[in-house]
């Protein structure tokens, strides 16, 4: 049952034609500042694109598809229509107006601050405030999420709740508490300086108020994804769900360790001391156990799959498995990519080893591999699964479907594999150009060269997706099978109460961030030298 | 459903908790084991990020203090430490060209004037923030001689491509040669 096919839709697409932008504008980065490109004459253009670029990529694709994917689920999942579909509407609309405005903002270089913003450099008020507006869309959707839960509760008092929605409910709840952190920088610190209200800023505590969000984002942003590895690919494939528990250890675990963690990106910075990294460190470790557990348990779903196929032995049953159904190839390649990716992220988080890597283009392969390939590559299933229910299309041409994830892996290991590589030789990241004619930049140039190849791959797999998306709507309409989630290997067992909801894991989610950041900010917050002048960016 | 369940299928549960659980621990034991690396590195090696939280005001740093223009570049203290102050600004370092010695701990101190810039040299672990207001501190033991560049590795404008500074690593003989006169060091054509 999907009734509100119109606003998932909306949403998917706005989400996807964003992005086709945006990538085109990753690759037009690449050419410029590889030796194939003479360089431009402006080098703002570059960083205007890389502020356009990460913009679109961190905030707004992954915002709108945890929306469009979240309302369906909510009715997917709970079997009922979604409640609040004027609202949902609404934030939609907001988020549209929001991206609007940072965009034409962006596109007239009063906004070349990067997605990161970067105090004390200060754009023009319009570029926050759409940002605000993206944020505060997407609150509408977190209430919503939490409304139509609730609703589905009362109805059925004592039940458990589907594990998509209780992932999804997390993902809201993780989301809701993340943006506060960006939200108080942008609203309390940025947004004054950027009116004009005053000409200095904290640019230390901004970083920490950024980084409250900038870590957990990430897990706000693969939400979607392990929604899709628990409850989607063990049916897509024929197996089943090895263990619903640990879907829901892992959703909630994410909600506990997400947010304090972030000052592991501050590790390099001098104005949070070593006690408060440390501790920020080790929280990183925890926060790789759910990833942990995922890999098991979806490794072991597979397997189950393999089995039902024949597969026998240790290994026979990888042979087994329907090596030509689309969403194999997309978790195969997805964990080949989280497993590399994740690899790097133990070495970013650790507390000595990140000072080999800290801001050099290793950090932009690690986090490339991590979300542009393994978690949106899910983010393209997701939207494959839903389309039939969508728009009433019949099943989406296949081995199109598979060439598309095949240049979506290979070009993401060839842009992203040569970035570790010079990383580690200290080539430094956000660079408008290398001189290539430096003795020691010059053997590093063929890297550049190869992430630039493999960027165009991955253009090219972004229009086949947007080519099999749209000609969906233009096939003869039939009436779509009905939409099923994974079936439990061990169906039947009984759902530990603690389980079924979040009340805890909400209240060690907001203890934890309290504790791991109220003293730095109380104690940056106090300082006077700290507050320096703004530096306004663009004309204005 | 629960009566008819058979006992092949309720073992086959067993067996996929035991599974499971055993897992678990491998995981909890892979995690404890990162932590344990993370506290023995930093106690037994002292090897930690820039550990302090240290202001300085902006608008007086050229005029007095420690990060005047005379008092930039490399000095070896009379209690034989090596210390090497510098600025970063839109869009260079000061100074541009820094000399320090191989195998003897070197301190940087350093901040930045307006935006938030940041350096790595070569490919060493000497790798820093330097946020506008706050002087960061580390130090380092540079293994090789030779000459390694240091290029702004943070977003800081337009300009930013264009910030790099080199840092020439001497034998430890011939830098204590050059530095017993008392004077800074660097190696900024003049």
């Amino acid at each position: 049952m999907l009734l509100a096919k119109k606003l998932v839709l909306a949403h998917f697409w706005v989400a996807f034609v964003a992005f086709l932008g945006a990538i085109v504008l990753g690759e037009w980065q690449m050419f410029v500042r590889s030796p194939l490109a003479q360089w431009v004459n402006n080098p703002e253009h570059y960083y205007r694109s890389v502020t356009a670029h990460g913009t679109v990529m961190a905030y707004v694709l992954p915002t709108l598809v945890a929306m469009g994917f979240g309302y369906a689920i909510s009715e997917l999942a709970l079997k009922r229509p979604l409640l609040g579909v004027k609202w949902a509407w609404l934030g939609f609309w907001l988020v549209v107006l929001g991206t609007a405005m940072a965009a034409v903002t962006m596109a007239m270089g009063k906004a070349s601050v990067l997605y990161t913003f970067y105090p004390p450099m200060i754009a023009s008020p319009f570029y926050y405030f759409g940002v605000v507006l993206v944020v505060v869309g997407s609150w509408v959707w977190v209430a919503l999420m939490s409304v139509n839960l609730h609703a589905w509760k009362k109805e059925n008092p004592g039940q458990t709740v589907p594990l998509a929605m209780f992932g999804n409910v997390a993902g809201a709840y993780l989301w809701a508490w993340t943006s506060v952190g960006a939200a108080v920088e942008v609203i309390v610190l940025i947004l004054p300086a950027s009116l004009g209200w005053t000409d200095t800023i904290n640019a230390g505590l901004a970083r920490v108020f950024f980084s409250w969000t900038l870590h957990a984002i990430v897990y706000f942003w693969l939400m979607p994804a392990y929604i899709v590895f628990y409850t989607i690919v063990p049916r897509a494939i024929g197996g089943r769900l090895y263990s619903d528990t640990m879907g829901r250890v892992a959703f909630v675990l994410f909600l506990v360790f997400s947010m304090p963690i972030g000052i592991h990106h501050l590790f390099a910075d001098p104005q949070v001391g070593a006690g408060f990294k440390f501790v920020h460190a080790a929280m990183t470790a925890m926060v790789s156990v759910p990833t942990l557990l995922t890999v098991f348990t979806i490794v072991a779903s597979v397997e189950i799959a393999g089995r039902l196929r024949g597969g026998t032995g240790l290994f026979g049953w990888i042979r087994a498995l329907p090596w030509g159904n689309p969403m194999m190839l997309a978790v195969t390649f997805s964990f080949i990519m989280l497993g590399f990716g994740g690899a790097g992220g133990i070495i970013n988080m650790s507390y000595q080893l990140n000072e080999t890597v800290h801001n050099t283009q290793w950090v932009t392969g690690h986090f490339h591999l991590i979300f542009a390939g393994a978690i949106v590559l899910m983010y393209f299933m997701a939207a494959y699964e839903l389309w039939p229910q969508l728009t009433g299309s019949g099943p989406l041409p296949q081995s199109l479907i598979k060439l598309q994830v095949w240049l979506w892996f290979i070009g993401m290991m060839i842009l992203s594999m040569p970035w570790h590589l010079v990383g580690l030789l200290g080539m430094p990241r956000r660079m408008a150009y290398y001189d290539y004619t430096h003795p020691d930049i010059q053997p590093q140039a063929w890297t550049v060269i190869a992430s630039t190849f493999g960027g165009l791959l991955l253009v090219i797999s972004a229009f086949i997706l947007v080519f099999i998306l749209a000609r969906a709507h233009r096939t003869p309409k039939t009436a779509p099978p009905p939409f099923t989630f994974s079936l439990e290997a061990h169906p039947g067992g009984r759902t530990p109460a603690l389980l079924n909801g979040y009340a805890l894991w909400l209240a060690m989610m907001i203890g934890l961030t309290l504790v791991n950041y109220g003293f730095p900010i109380a104690q940056l917050a106090s300082l006077k030298e700290a507050s320096v002048p703004v530096i306004p960016i663009g004309s204005r | 459903m629960t009566a008819a369940t058979p006992p092949a299928h309720a073992h086959s549960e067993a067996v996929a908790i035991a599974a499971e659980r055993r897992w678990v621990y491998v995981v909890g034991a892979i995690i404890a084991l990162l932590i344990l690396m993370m506290v023995v590195t930093g106690l037994h090696w002292a090897s930690m990020p820039p550990s302090r939280v240290e202001t300085v005001d902006v608008k007086t740093l050229h005029l007095k203090g420690e990060f005047v223009e005379n008092n930039l570049g490399t000095t070896l203290g009379t209690d034989g430490k090596v210390t090497v102050r510098l600025i970063a600004q839109q869009y260079a370092f000061m100074p541009q060209c820094i000399v320090v010695p191989a195998e003897m701990p070197v301190t940087f101190r350093g901040t930045a004037t307006d935006a938030i810039h940041g350096f790595v040299v070569g490919t060493t672990n000497a790798n820093t923030m330097l946020i506008p207001g706050f002087v960061a501190t580390f130090t380092t033991t540079f293994k090789k001689t030779g000459e390694q560049l240091m290029p702004c590795h943070e977003y800081c404008g337009t300009g930013h491509e264009a910030m790099w500074a080199k840092v020439q690593v001497l034998p430890p003989q011939e830098f204590l040669a050059r530095a017993r006169s008392g004077e800074r060091l660097s190696c900024v054509a003049s």
